[in-house]
């Protein structure tokens, strides 16, 4: 079952995953189908244990459904090898996490630049590339920086270019905002909206927190104990 | 990931834990130091064994004899017929193309006799032996007191230290004085009905070469020559097999044969023969280098003389060597096994700290292949330079060994050893040795941290 690039960008088909905890098993995504467009920013909401980052983590690729199908520009990732997802994770998606997940030892250009290393861009392409995706998050003057020597929100914004520098179609967001004050995720957020505005990019953001879901996301979609609860209703 | 990249991610993730790399780092280099002093030490005391043996002057000579079923170490005897073939006579025509045979350096017979010498005024009986000119770079002739001859024809001697304490208490004192040596000739009777005998005030170098085949004996006469002493020698050089040391009065091998001195075999040839023409009981072929003996034997073979050589000998030198160097190897080895641990150690532990960059290299797009290979390059970067500090540490203890040696030699008057040797080809197979083992340290770490579930590995503190 293959989707036009252009209708969907990724869509999840009847997609569960189970793991053994103990004697349990628990069904962290429980047959969840759910579609989403380019061009749209989708907020996935639920409350913590509801499943919503396994998802996540099943379309960013870095995790393999237990059954079901997940289609990103019509290529279904539980199909792939591990190093096709490893491309996917690489050019189709780009990852910004809760915690930043930057390299503490690394500058903020090196950083960002690790994508590009990935993917084997030409080396005299790739400065260009981090100022590009830099400026985009408006940290230019902090390039020789370390984590360390960044706010929250820097890295966060050091993040979002990291996530953005391999120029992905889909942005895959796990609670963003989860480790900043009020204030400055509200600035992440509006970078984001700006992004999916400006760029098209088609992004998919974890979070627990409904209100802010509401204001800044096109739809979302409520999951609970790994089921979907509610898809498309701004409440 | 192209492969300058991932070695600059490895570089600075070895740079990034310093501390510890550069302690694995150290116990590679201790392994492959303690490999390469025990295989110096062994190539070492193996170059020692060959040039000492070279030098014997033993290894590169071909022993010849007018017997063609001369039988030779560890060398099957010819066959039967092969005795039934007359002798064939080992001439002066022989002997010319002999030594005009490739890769031979020259071809003299072995003359030596026992005699009397008169020193002082007082009589001395000896063994006088002729020395070829090859015989300089003998290693009996090595720590000489004096010189070697000036010349091949020069009336000079040395004196074999025994026999230069036998003349004097003081030994050193002999260099520059003269002896006379007392000595049968030999000459050749001219070939008439009626032999007469040669007028003795004639040079005896004259007369005897224009004697003619038909010749049939030879008369002897007492003769005296003064020879000029130049050097003393400590150990009594070898000219031919079976004459160890026997010579304890040396002259130049050219003076020895103008001299005629009659031998024993000279009797046994003039019953034998009806000519008087010089004939020799064996004759010394000295070849250019050991490895051409065996192509020189052939061709004399060819002639129809028997010969002989120590080549076997020198093989089953190498055999006793080859295993010594592999006993030597295996104890370097093992130091460099637990190096190895130490390797896989220090991986596994750096898996454990580096979970979460794992894992975040994953989410950004690192294939396992990147992360293997990643790993791979760290163990790899270890390796090589533990290979080449380790071998600099290794040469640097075979140095110390061979100064320890020679000054140990040195307060025993004795001349300096190399004792380790560290040719071109043990620097670069213990460097790759190093690199090889340090990777396959590396396995285990490497598809360990490749195999890491990105998820667990980026929820992990």
């Amino acid at each position: 079952m293959t989707e036009s690039a252009n209708e969907v960008a990724i869509r999840t088909d009847r997609v569960s995953r189970s793991y053994q905890m103990g004697d349990a098993l628990v069904h962290a995504v429980d047959d969840v189908t759910v579609a989403i467009r380019p061009k749209e920013f989708v907020a996935l909401l639920g409350s913590s244990g509801s499943g919503k980052s396994t998802l996540l983590n099943l379309m960013a690729g870095l995790d393999r459904p237990t059954s079901g199908a997940i289609f990103a520009h019509g290529r279904n990732l539980a199909e792939m090898s591990s190093a096709d997802l490893a491309q996917h994770r690489n050019h189709t998606v780009g990852m910004v996490f809760q915690a930043f997940n930057l390299l503490p030892r690394m500058t903020l250009e090196e950083n960002v630049e690790l994508p590009l290393r990935l993917a084997e861009v030409d080396r005299d392409e790739r400065p260009s590339r981090v100022r590009e995706a830099v400026e985009r998050v408006r940290l230019s003057a902090r390039l020789t920086h370390r984590p360390s020597e960044l706010s929250g929100g820097e890295q966060q914004r050091a993040a979002l270019a990291r996530a953005l520098v391999n120029r992905p179609t889909i942005l895959l967001a796990d609670e963003p905002t989860g480790n900043l004050d009020s204030v400055t995720g509200d600035a992440i957020l509006h970078l984001l909206q700006e992004i999916n505005e400006s760029l098209g990019m088609t992004i998919v953001m974890v979070t627990h927190d409904r209100d802010r879901a509401a204001r800044y996301a096109h739809r979302i979609v409520t999951m609970g104990d790994g089921k979907l609860l509610s898809d498309g209703n701004k409440i | 990931m192209k492969t300058r990249d991932l070695t600059e991610l490895a570089a600075r993730n070895l740079r990034e834990a310093l501390l510890r790399n550069s302690l694995t780092t150290l116990g590679i280099a201790v392994g492959v130091a303690s490999l390469v002093a025990m295989l110096s030490l062994g190539v070492g005391l193996q170059e020692l064994a060959n040039k000492k043996l070279s030098k014997s002057g033993l290894f590169d000579a071909v022993f010849v004899s007018s017997r063609a079923n001369q039988r030779g170490f560890g060398r099957p005897a010819q066959s039967e017929t092969a005795t039934r073939e007359p002798a064939k006579i080992l001439d002066d025509e022989a002997r010319q193309k002999i030594a005009a045979l490739p890769n031979v350096v020259e071809v003299y017979p072995e003359i030596r006799f026992p005699t009397e010498i008169q020193f002082e005024g007082k009589p001395f009986s000896t063994t006088v032996a002729g020395i070829p000119p090859s015989a300089k770079t003998e290693g009996a002739f090595d720590g000489m007191k004096g010189n070697f001859f000036s010349s091949p024809d020069a009336d000079e001697a040395i004196l074999q230290i025994e026999f230069a304490k036998d003349l004097s208490n003081q030994p050193d004192s002999l260099i520059g004085k003269n002896l006379v040596l007392r000595y049968a000739e030999r000459q050749a009777l001219p070939a008439e009905p009626s032999p007469k005998k040669s007028d003795p005030d004639k040079p005896s170098a004259n007369s005897t070469d224009e004697v003619t085949g038909q010749s049939p004996g030879f008369s002897i006469l007492p003769r005296e020559k003064t020879f000029h002493i130049i050097g003393i020698v400590e150990t009594e050089p070898a000219t031919s097999v079976g004459s160890f040391g026997r010579g304890r009065l040396l002259i130049p091998m050219q003076v020895a044969e103008i001299l005629r001195v009659a031998q024993a075999n000279d009797l046994r040839g003039l019953l034998r023969r009806s000519s008087s023409k010089q004939t020799y009981e064996s004759l010394t072929v000295r070849v250019k280098s050991p490895s051409q003996v065996k192509s020189v034997e052939d061709a004399i073979q060819q002639m129809g003389y028997g010969t002989f050589s120590l080549l076997d000998a020198t093989k089953s030198l190498r055999l006793v060597f080859a295993v010594f160097d592999l006993f030597l190897g295996i104890f370097g080895s093992l130091a460099l096994a637990v190096a190895s641990l130490g390797i896989v150690n220090t991986l596994v532990m750096a898996i454990l700290e580096r979970r979460r960059e794992i894992g975040i290299l994953k989410a950004l797009g690192a294939a396992d292949r990147d992360i293997r290979r990643l790993f791979f390059a760290e163990a790899g970067v270890m390796g090589l330079l533990g290979g080449i500090f380790g071998v600099t540490l290794g040469w640097l203890i075979g140095t110390a060994l061979t100064f320890g040696t020679n000054v140990y030699l040195h307060k025993r008057d004795l001349p300096p050893i190399d004792l380790s040797s560290v040719p071109w080809w043990m620097v670069a197979s213990a460097i790759a040795f190093s690199i090889v083992v340090s990777l396959a340290a590396g396995i285990y770490p490497a598809s360990r941290a490749a195999k890491l579930n990105p998820v667990e590995a980026l929820r992990y503190e």
